[in-house]
């Protein structure tokens, strides 16, 4: 890693210069929320200018630039009872720019998941390998949680990283590529001032997180908590749509589904996105499924990725990004259902004294 | 590499087992991949009917026979009932072998009790033509095979052969009776009470419906087999078999790459599982 500065105006020239010479995508409003807030999501980008630099978060994270809602998987071309498969792993370069810390460390988990064990994924790789990224820093919307998963900041998984320290961003630049093209512009050695904002700004983001989840000790938690009402009580309010997993930065689980080609010449595999919130989801032959209720699928949401991946990969899935509580419709999301899950758990530890108040 | 390509096959025969099921014969196409493909009992193919869709079916036959797979499918739906409409000579194509298989040289020196329920005699021919092929490291072996109904017993035709040529002692129990039924009636588990187990050296092997395990699994438990020298064989809903697509998972546990087969005290100590 080089640390260096750069100031404002000459950070959106190189932001422009490489964003007309690649296929990009950056953070732009989108829509207006009723309460007048914008809407941002990435998009492809062609200038500097169309990226709203000074966002708060996108509306779904950036996963779908590596891992889209829908990619063919193979394409069968038939001819006289016998067929040709074609596998294509999609590899347009890309610049990503403008990710949050926690958008960068979920990208990192997908890694993790996708690309280590027995069997990488050659998709997923194809994507990654020819991304560029630039991370961001910002200060946390109230709803933000990702200081209690340690995700508030990054040192991996990006070729640039950006603090705001007022006139200038101080850079941490993490590939030999991303030097190469700064180079071209001035950038300069931070001077002890700058590092002090640096560490001022860090200290200010900190500081501003005004939600927190406990989620020390909440795998075994979860497990001695299996059969808690609780899951009961949440399972009741969701409403099975899956929106939750489509706007999260780490929920990777899909769907296959063949599709034949107008003319029946040939057919394609196609792998969508899915959710485990979705009824059919751990439905198998015989109409049989593991988890009929609404609330045995919420919980197992929860366990996946507050459980499950901990102990498989020795670390929480989520990264308290908060995607998935903005966007339930049936105002569900992690902080009040770990924390309903902890009071359940305290109130029989104490059994002997009532339960605390629920805030 | 996870990869999405297979390896084409000919249907080479298909016999009707019963109304519901069919054995397919495959023969890998192409000479190298024949010879190259291995698999060990208990570990399961993700099939591909090109247009249709792929999923996961257990390998039916002998590991030691190269030239050709089986695999005895039910109908069930979209995948399975193309496969149905297929002749001999359909071209098709498998992934695999996926996922864990039965500790056959664990259990050398050993008595054996398979039980199957149902269609869970699929996944314990691999296993059965393991130990008919090795025959003498294995001591005592039982095969106990219940269905709900005579018509559905499958690989009648196999069953002389596997009495009488490799010693095993096989029973079988219906739950309905036709008139014309002279076996045993009623559950799988009554099977289990006309055999005598020595438990300091018996291993089970249980495949079949999900309620049938916990009935079959503790009852062996009280005539005192460990249970980690039980073996089940868990099905889930599957569209990768490498871990990826999330929908097999129990637990933290991927039933594609860990399973399907675990030892009953893995699988006791999972939510959800059974
Ligand atoms: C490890 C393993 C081994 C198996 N071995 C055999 C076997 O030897 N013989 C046999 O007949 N069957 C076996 N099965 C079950 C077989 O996979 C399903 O019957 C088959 O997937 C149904 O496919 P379909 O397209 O015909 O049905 P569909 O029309 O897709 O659906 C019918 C039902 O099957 C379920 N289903 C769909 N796709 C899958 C999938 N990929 N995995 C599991 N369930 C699914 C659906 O939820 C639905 O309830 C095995 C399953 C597993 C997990
Ligand atoms: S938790 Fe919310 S977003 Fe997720 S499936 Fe349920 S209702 Fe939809
Ligand atoms: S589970 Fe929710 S809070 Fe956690 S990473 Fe996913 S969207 Fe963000
Ligand atoms: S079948 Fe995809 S994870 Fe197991």
């Amino acid at each position: 890693m080089i640390y260096k500065v750069i100031s404002k105006k000459e950070f959106t020239a190189f932001v422009d210069t490489l964003v007309k010479a690649n296929l990009s995508y950056g953070p732009k409003q989108v829509d207006t929320a009723k309460n007048g807030d914008p809407i941002y999501q990435f998009k492809e980008v062609h200038s500097a200018e169309e990226i709203a630099f000074d966002y708060t978060a996108t509306h779904s994270s950036a996963k779908h630039l590596l891992l889209p809602y829908s990619e063919e998987l193979s394409h069968f071309t038939f001819r006289d009872g016998d067929w040709k498969q074609e596998i294509a792993y999609e590899n347009t370069p890309k610049v990503l720019i403008g990710l949050r810390a926690c958008d960068i460390s979920g990208l990192n988990i997908l890694d993790d998941v996708l690309l280590n064990g027995k069997f990488p994924s050659p998709y997923y790789l194809a994507h990654r390998k020819n991304t560029f990224i630039i991370g961001m820093d910002h200060l946390p919307l109230p709803d933000c949680f990702c200081k209690s998963l340690n995700h508030h900041t990054v040192s991996k998984g990006f070729n640039l990283f950006c603090s705001d320290i007022g006139d200038k961003y101080y850079l941490s630049i993490n590939s030999s590529k991303a030097y190469t093209y700064l180079k071209e512009f001035a950038i300069e050695d931070p001077s002890d001032e700058d590092d002090c904002r640096l560490i001022e700004r860090r200290k200010l983001i900190k500081q501003s997180f005004r939600t927190e989840v406990e989620v020390t000790g909440l795998p075994s938690f979860l497990d001695i908590e299996f059969d808690s009402p609780i899951w009961k009580k949440w399972g009741d309010k969701c409403l099975n749509c899956g929106t939750c997993a489509m706007v999260c930065p780490t929920c990777y689980c899909y769907d296959t589904k063949e599709h034949i080609d107008t003319g029946l010449e040939g057919a394609s595999r196609e792998k969508q996105l899915y959710s485990c919130n979705l009824v059919d989801f751990a439905e198998v032959a015989g109409g049989h499924n593991f988890r009929p209720g609404n609330g045995d699928r919420l919980k197992y949401r929860y366990y996946h990725h507050y459980r499950g991946f901990a102990e498989n990969a020795n670390q929480q899935i989520c990264v308290g990004c908060n995607r998935c509580g903005r966007a339930c419709l049936a105002d569900i999301n992690p902080k009040d259902v770990i924390n309903d899950l902890r009071m359940e758990k305290e109130s029989c530890m104490i059994c002997a004294s009532p339960s605390p108040i629920r805030t | 590499m996870q990869t999405d390509r297979g390896y084409k096959c000919r249907i080479t025969n298909i016999v009707e087992l019963t109304g519901e099921e069919k054995l397919f014969q495959l023969r890998i196409i192409d000479r190298h991949e024949r010879q190259i493909f291995s698999f060990r009992p208990g570990q399961f193919l993700m099939l591909e009917v090109p247009g249709y869709g792929q999923i996961p079916i257990s390998i039916s036959s002998s590991t030691s026979n190269n030239e050709f797979i089986e695999l005895c499918i039910r109908k069930a739906g979209r995948v399975t009932g193309a496969l149905f409409q297929a002749k001999a000579g359909a071209l098709v194509a498998i992934r695999g072998p996926f996922g864990s298989s039965f500790p056959m040289d664990e259990m050398a020196d050993s008595n054996i009790i398979l039980v199957a329920g149902g269609l869970g005699i699929a996944p314990l021919r691999a296993p059965l033509f393991w130990i008919n092929d090795h025959r003498d490291r294995y001591n005592k072996v039982h095969l106990l095979y219940g269905t709900k109904e005579p018509s559905q017993l499958l690989f009648t035709y196999q069953f002389d052969e596997w009495k009488k040529v490799n010693h095993i002692d096989l029973q079988t129990i219906v739950e309905n009776p036709s008139p014309e039924w002279q076996g045993k009636t009623g559950m799988i588990t009554e099977l289990l009470n006309d055999i005598a187990i020595e438990p300091a050296n018996t291993y089970a092997i249980v495949c079949g419906p999900p309620v049938m395990f916990k009935f079959v699994c503790n009852q062996l438990d009280r005539e005192g087999i460990p249970m980690n020298r039980m073996f089940v064989s868990l099905e889930r809903r599957m569209h990768c078999g490498m871990g990826k697509c999330c929908r097999c998972m129990v637990g933290s546990t991927f039933t594609c790459v860990d399973g399907p087969v675990f030892d009953y005290w893995s699988v006791m100590n999972l939510q959800e599982a059974i």
